[in-house]
């Protein structure tokens, strides 16, 4: 009996909730870490860019409305989605990464537990972070954190898959939408991802995933006017500066590169880089006229 | 007595176009709970920001003595005499022996059995009587009990009423009974030639409890035919505050507005100060002007405050501080 | 005889101007490298009022490394130690407050209430509330003994001087920061006492360091690669710049910029309440205030109502002498502020609003500009979108509580919002709707060293004040 042909997969964009093609209609070719060829991955280009931005504009009402325990729901969700297909993710990492099944097997089961942990946040962090401030009259104060709104990601390189979720999670957890680029030379378990979300409940839009180049295409994120935040993990320096120049324009809110253990406890930090935090301020007063007789 | 100035045709007819809002209990309650609400913080900053200005000199011996013209000096205590009442209309009429070019008072305010003595006392001095009336100061007695005491307090010679609400009515919502009740004690103040007491209508603001509900009684005492607003008794914890008194000077200033009706505002109780009675003033001065500042729309119901404004008057003219002992004891 | 109020002067003999001042570096005054000087002047009268010295770049370098000497020190010493330099220094603070009242309200121009009243009880607070945390950094929730950043930039405007000083300041030191800062031009005078309250209270030399100047050398300072952290309260043209050049290196930055706050009036309002928080929303401080509430948005069912109540309120704003007691408008802070105004207010008219101000007379001279407000006015004038920074209200309308909210958010701003209405639900949907940092219901331009402040979008990020406002000074 002959071996059976397998059949290829086209991996496409993830924008808005549908699988596009680059407009550009541009593949570039992926390779496993030994140069196998492992698939065309579409080329985005800055178009895409901005398609995906309109996308995530457009969800930020509806994600950030969303009850802290409906995206907590939904996160929870997507760790459920990505269990069923781990062996796939395993596949998908070991090859991108040139990593032995079990330890790529560790790298996805990571990025698993972190949409757990994740899931668990969206309804505690401003608890946390926000609070009763005690002013010094009578005036009921609170701080609340806010999504930031739209937060474009440069993902990290070399963690192709645990890296991106660290990444994606925190920021939709806090109810902000994304627009990410992929690891430019291991974009395909971020592509993948993108087929898990789309059935875990996560409304369309509210994650936008391209691959390509980040240098092609963060620019036009960065300087994008209707883009509030950006995630430099991914991007090198030069890039980076280039990057946080553009993104003065409309004074994104800006997490610059650094040195990540992405198997650390991830902290809190990735969700406040993107929160906005909203102070409301009430009278109080006494129950009634000043010195009634009640 | 002062003259009191005509409202004219025009505001008689806007005056009655609001009839329909007192036409039922339904339809005042809409209304008075139609009236903008009151933010307790707001208003009392507003009142304690007010309360900064700093009046000296010129503006300050001008606020002195446009603050003793507007005093309705009053003694209202179970031990008045005949003897205590005309001592009291002598300093009003002369509040500063060492100093005649110190004005007089507006009213000497007794209860009822006092008033024909007042009345006595002040004749020709220009100086009115006022009286307080309607079971003063709960007025928990019946509505023609309230209505005789007014009468007699009219018939001795009071040329002004000071007549308090039925805050029981009012708290439980009844606010038509209040407003025919002042109505009544309105007519009451007639008197045979056709001519009228002033009608002071007594809240007691201390009772009300919220500032919505001073706001409510405000525009409820104007419907009904107040010739003035009053907060307070004087005999309740807390009486004039610059807070309430505020509020009830945007309710004549808005009611002026909407009906062309002018009403005096009265703060009563609790201010003894000079730079209480100034800060009343600035309050008058800057939230319904020039009109409201003469004792014809503007009064201190006090006693003690007298002495003060007269201390202060001394320290003007003469440079140094006066003492108790260089006022007369009332 | 009306009740005309007599002037009320509050006196100047309680503060003591040198002819000069030089810089604050190391803990000592010294001149300029280059001796420049510029002076400074009362925006009310014009007068000047003393000579300052105009910081170099190598100055600037002299200031860095003061504070970088002194940082190792500075961030050692055990919380509690830092804790009672800054006690001390708010307790200095309330003790000269009136000689620092009359000083600002000289130099800046503003009215003796309002820094009498304002800015310095909440600069003495502020530093008193930082002063309790630098022995609790373990407790405030940025994990188990924070570390300070370094050496702090920190370039400060002239609307504010000393109250945004305390802003900066305080928690940069709580922190255990040493700090170089910069006062606004025309506004030198406040920080350079504030160096002697730093002196009085026997602050170790080099940990606060005042450099006097212009924008080039704020430029100078932001730039300093010796710097590690950038804090700065001013336009968000110049925020703008100042993010592109940190861009690339490791200083923490943190900004406070424009605004074009929307103060949104219902129907259900407390009318009197808001006609004083629209008041006290635009014309505090002449509205050079980044929070300011300068669009009006009312709804139209109570427009008159509420413009008539307005304009007869603004008749009763007392425009004069600053160091009047009685004054509720003072001056402009400076010439080149006034003729921004004086544009943006010609451009409203030429654009088509309708333009009203009180009879209000102005002083021959000084910088005067009368409270001023535009009906008429639609999104699509300059006078909705561009930061006045004076007392200037732009008058819209609303239908509908989605309309406001939507209208109010059509901003590249997100400072500060008003609401007013008496129906709690509708505070809060609006509230949580606006895209703005500080929300104010049913009150206005209220501050509190507890309570964090600052902007979405524009109008810069991070925040001031409050637990939140240690994260700007620490390295997490």
């Amino acid at each position: 009996m002959s071996e059976r042909l397998s059949v290829f997969k086209t991996y496409k964009l993830f924008v808005g909730g549908k699988f596009p093609r680059s407009e550009s209609g541009r593949v570039y070719e992926v390779t496993d870490s030994k140069g196998k060829w492992l698939a065309n991955a579409p080329l985005s280009s800055r178009k895409d860019a901005r398609d995906a931005v309109v996308a995530a504009r457009k969800a930020t009402g509806g994600w950030a409305g969303a009850t802290a325990y409906n995206r907590g729901q939904i996160l929870y969700r997507v760790a459920e989605m990505l269990e069923g297909r781990r062996d796939q993710f395993v596949a998908e990492v070991a090859d991108a990464e040139g990593l032995s099944k079990s330890k790529a097997a560790a790298q996805v089961d990571a990025a698993i537990d972190r949409w757990v942990w994740y899931a668990g946040w969206t309804d505690k962090i401003a608890q946390v972070v926000g609070g009763a401030n005690p002013v010094a009259g009578p005036f009921f104060n609170l701080s609340t954190p806010e999504p930031t709104g739209v937060v474009a990601v440069v993902a990290p390189q070399e963690s192709s898959f645990l890296g991106l979720v660290s990444v994606i999670a925190p920021v939709i957890a806090v109810g902000n939408t994304v627009v990410v680029i992929a690891s430019e030379k291991a974009p395909l378990p971020a592509l993948s991802l993108g087929e898990v979300l789309a059935t875990s409940d996560v409304p369309g839009g509210v994650v936008n995933i391209l691959s390509g180049k980040a240098a092609e295409i963060s620019p036009s994120l960065a300087a994008h006017q209707d883009v509030n935040a950006i995630d430099l993990a991914g991007a090198d320096a030069e890039l980076s500066k280039a990057l946080q120049i553009a993104a003065a324009d409309n004074l994104k809110r800006v997490l610059r590169p650094q040195a990540v253990d992405w198997s650390a406890d991830p902290g809190t930090d990735r969700m406040t880089a993107f929160l906005e935090t909203k102070t409301v301020w009430h009278p109080t007063g006494s129950l009634g006229a000043g010195g009634s007789a009640y | 007595m002062p003259t009191v100035p005509s409202n004219g045709n025009e505001a008689a007819e806007r005056l009655a176009s609001m009839a329909d809002v007192t036409a039922s209990d339904g339809a005042l309650r809409r209304f008075l709970h139609g009236l903008p609400g009151v933010d307790t913080v707001g208003l009392e900053a507003r009142a304690a920001m007010l309360g900064t200005r700093s009046i000296k000199t010129t503006a300050k011996a001008y606020a002195i003595d446009l603050a003793i013209s507007m005093i309705d000096l009053t003694t209202l205590e179970g031990a008045d005499t005949p003897g205590k009442v005309r001592a009291l209309c002598a300093k009003g009429v002369n509040p500063d022996p060492t100093d005649r070019t110190t004005p007089k008072v507006a009213a000497i305010c007794v209860y009822p059995d006092m008033a024909a003595t007042a009345a006595e006392a002040l004749k020709g001095s220009g100086v009115n009587v006022a009286s307080v009336a309607t079971a003063f100061p709960a007025g928990r007695a019946a509505l023609p009990v309230k209505l005789a005491d007014t009468r007699d307090a009219v018939a001795a010679g009071a040329d002004e009423i000071d007549m308090v609400i039925d805050r029981g009515a009012f708290l439980s919502g009844h606010y038509l009974s209040v407003f025919e009740e002042i109505k009544a004690v309105k007519e009451a103040c007639r008197r045979e030639d056709g001519s009228a007491a002033r009608l002071k209508v007594i809240f007691e603001t201390g009772e009300l409890s919220t500032y919505d509900n001073i706001r409510r009684a405000s525009w409820l005492g104007m419907l009904a035919g107040a010739d003035f607003i009053k907060t307070s008794t004087g005999k309740v914890a807390v009486n004039a505050t610059p807070a309430n008194t505020l509020l009830m000077l945007e309710a004549v200033r808005d009611f002026r507005a909407t009906t062309g009706v002018q009403v005096g505002v009265k703060p009563a109780g609790g201010i003894r100060t000079t730079k209480d009675a100034l800060k009343f003033l600035v309050l008058v001065n800057e939230t319904v002007g020039e009109e409201w500042l003469t004792n014809t729309w503007f009064r201190f119901g006090a006693s003690s405050l007298l002495n003060d404004l007269l201390m202060q008057r001394q320290k003007l003219s003469t440079g140094r501080y006066s003492g108790p002992d260089y006022v007369t004891v009332d | 005889m009306a009740f005309e109020y007599a002037p009320a002067p509050e006196s100047r003999a309680v503060v003591d101007i040198a002819p000069s001042y030089g810089l604050f570096i190391d803990g000592e005054f010294r001149d300029a490298s280059d001796g420049k000087v510029f002076k400074t002047l009362s925006p009310s009268s014009e007068e000047v009022l003393s000579e300052v010295a105009q910081g170099s770049a190598e100055d600037v370098d002299a200031a860095v490394k003061a504070a970088r000497k002194a940082f190792e020190k500075w961030s050692a010493l055990p919380g509690a130690e830092r804790a009672k330099y800054l006690f001390r220094i708010a307790r200095i603070i309330q003790e000269r407050s009136r000689e620092l009242a009359v000083l600002e309200t000289l130099d800046n121009g503003k009215p003796i209430r309002e820094t009498r009243d304002a800015d310095l009880p909440l600069v003495a607070a502020h530093f008193f509330y930082y002063a309790g945390w630098a022995d609790k950094l373990d407790h405030a929730g940025y994990g188990p003994n924070p570390k300070a950043l370094g050496v702090a930039g920190q370039v400060i405007p002239w609307n504010f001087p000393l109250l945004m000083l305390a802003w900066k300041i305080a928690p940069a030191l709580a922190t255990g920061n040493t700090v170089v800062l910069k006062p606004a031009e025309t506004t030198p005078l406040s920080a350079l006492f504030f160096a002697d309250i730093c002196r009085q209270a026997g602050l170790p030399k080099g940990v606060v360091n005042i450099v006097t100047g212009d924008g080039t050398t704020g430029a100078a300072l932001v730039e300093h690669p010796g710097v590690d952290k950038v804090a700065f309260t001013g336009s968000t043209a110049v925020g703008k710049a100042i993010a592109r050049s940190v861009a690339g290196t490791d200083k923490k930055l943190t900004l406070e910029l424009g605004g074009k706050g929307a103060n949104i009036v219902f129907d259900d309002a407390p009318i009197d309440q808001a006609v004083e928080g629209i008041v006290n929303g635009i014309f505090f401080n002449q509205g050079q205030v980044c929070c300011a509430g300068s669009r009006l948005l009312v709804q139209e069912s109570i427009q008159d109502e509420l413009l008539d109540a307005l304009k007869r309120r603004l008749s009763t704003l007392r425009l004069g002498d600053p160091l009047d007691k009685n004054t509720d408008i003072g001056a402009i802070n400076s010439a080149e502020q006034l003729a921004r105004i004086k544009a943006l207010a010609d451009s409203g008219e030429a654009e088509g609003a309708e333009r009203w101000a009180p009879a209000c007379e102005l002083p021959s001279a000084g910088y005067w500009f009368a409270p001023t407000l535009f009906t008429n006015v639609t999104q699509a004038h300059r006078i909705a979108r561009e930061e006045i920074f004076g007392p200037v209200l732009s008058v819209l309308t609303f239908r509908t509580p989605a309309e406001a909210v939507a209208k109010a958010n059509n901003s590249q701003y997100g400072l500060s919002a008003g609401i007013w209405t008496e129906k709690g639900s509708r505070i809060l949907s609006v509230a949580n709707s606006l895209r703005a940092g500080v929300v104010w219901a049913n009150t206005f331009n209220k501050f509190d060293p507890t309570s964090p402040f600052g902007g979405y979008k524009e109008s810069g990020f991070g925040r001031e004040g409050g637990r939140h406002g240690l994260e700007a000074y620490l390295d997490v």
